[in-house]
């Protein structure tokens, strides 16, 4: 169970807006995050996964308190454990696909098990730059999975995948998210693209 | 022709680069990394060799090698070291003189990483240490060359300071700048051109070298 009761400052959203977040994301559970861009839904992400502070307020996982602005509590990202998709991939353009995933884990096993997932069976000795933009999207889910997490959060993590790579992706996805009992969070603008994943939907145009 | 002050050029110049590239990239990591007030001065005072004139620097330097005074005299008194007239005074003049020719260049290529990067690599488990050496440090590499590159040419051809610290002592502090001027004094215009040539031809290889590794990309090293 992820319990977020914060407070986070938008300087680009309604000039200077302050949103305050306060949900509870239940153990195993899928969350879809729509909303405009500026809305403060990457932020929320970076906050959750430790990359950014919010103002105020507390994060409460499994009833570990991973940030607490009154207390001074604020886990660093590398203790928080998260999965995490960026919207830019975030790949290392020194490593290549396998190089990726050994970065991630030391689990041979789990990661010939994540490259037949993300079909990138064929490229394992491939950079970035020599990957197609939906093979370096795979990558990033397929990193992100590797420190197996228990939270995974996804910032619109298949905006460049076509309709039907998109669909045998999170088909495959789906399952395993069951499997490793991940809470999921999904960022998107895009509901349709949202659509294929059950869960509740939280919309970041309404929330302030 | 005496080549003892081209060898010990490129030894003055080969430990420097290594010294600095040590001290140097840690250094420009920390800076890299946000904004202070104390980054600032700090940021300020190693880009001063860069402005100042090298008998201003040498003046200064000289002042606080020697063993009359503060730092020159700690040491002396206390480890019977003796920094002026020296190679290891040269050494570390040399290392503060070419400070910024090593950090500038490798602080902006890693401000020009992508912040995801590292913060994906955070996300893995790794800690800092490991994110600057494994992720940081090879997305840098043409910066990297570029900057041991600079930083080797530009203490090849040191002079002011060198002048200023070790005066020109004969296989201890006789570097191939100051043998230049010493043979155009004495009139010797042969040996002038024979040590300004091989200082020449060793910089220009180097800075061909640069380019080529960054395939005529815009890195060069003036880029």
């Amino acid at each position: 169970m992820i319990k977020v009761n914060i407070e986070i400052k938008l300087k680009s959203y309604h000039d200077r807006q302050l949103l305050k977040i306060k949900r509870q994301f239940a153990a195993g559970s899928i969350t879809k995050i729509l909303g405009p861009s500026g809305s403060g839904k990457t932020t929320l992400l970076k906050m959750i996964a430790g990359l950014a502070s919010p103002e105020n307020g507390t994060i409460v996982v499994d009833g570990i308190t991973w940030f607490d602005a009154e207390r001074k509590i604020s886990l660093p990202p590398q203790k928080r454990h998260t999965g995490f998709v960026f919207q830019s991939y975030a790949l290392f353009p020194n490593m290549t696909v396998q190089q990726h995933l050994e970065y991630a884990t030391t689990d041979a096993g789990w990661i010939k098990q994540l490259v037949k997932l993300g079909q990138l069976d064929k490229f394992v000795d491939h950079k970035p730059d020599h990957l197609s933009g939906g093979q370096q999207q795979r990558l990033a889910i397929l990193r992100a999975l590797a420190i197996k997490p228990k939270l995974l959060l996804m910032d619109e993590p298949f905006s460049a995948l076509d309709s039907k790579m998109k669909t045998t992706l999170i088909a495959e996805l789906k399952p395993l998210i069951k499997q490793l009992g991940l809470t999921t969070i999904i960022v998107s603008h895009n509901l349709q693209e949202l659509e294929l994943f059950e869960g509740e939907v939280i919309d970041f145009e309404g929330l302030s | 022709m005496d080549l003892s002050p081209i060898w010990l050029t490129l030894k003055l110049a080969g430990i420097t680069t290594l010294l600095l590239l040590l001290i140097g990239l840690p250094f420009a990591w920390w800076l890299s990394r946000g904004r202070s007030f104390i980054k600032l001065i700090i940021e300020a005072i190693i880009t001063m060799p860069l402005v100042l004139p090298p008998s201003v620097l040498g003046f200064y330097l000289l002042l606080a090698f020697s063993p009359q005074y503060g730092l020159g005299k700690w040491l002396h008194d206390t480890f019977d070291v003796q920094l002026v007239f020296s190679f290891p005074g040269l050494i570390l003049a040399s290392v503060i003189y070419g400070m910024p020719f090593m950090v500038g260049p490798v602080k902006s290529a890693l401000q020009q990483l992508p912040a995801s990067l590292a913060e994906a690599s955070y996300t893995l488990g790794k800690t800092e240490w490991q994110t600057f050496r494994y992720v940081l440090l090879p997305n840098i590499k043409p910066s990297l060359l570029t900057a041991a590159v600079l930083t080797f040419a530009h203490t090849l051809g040191e002079f002011g300071v060198v002048l200023m610290i070790g005066g020109n002592i004969p296989g201890v502090t006789r570097v191939a700048s100051i043998a230049v001027y010493d043979s155009v004094e004495k009139m010797d215009y042969a040996s002038a051109n024979n040590y300004s040539l091989i200082l020449f031809s060793i910089t220009f290889i180097l800075v061909m070298t640069v380019f080529i590794f960054n395939k005529y990309q815009a890195k060069g090293p003036l880029a």
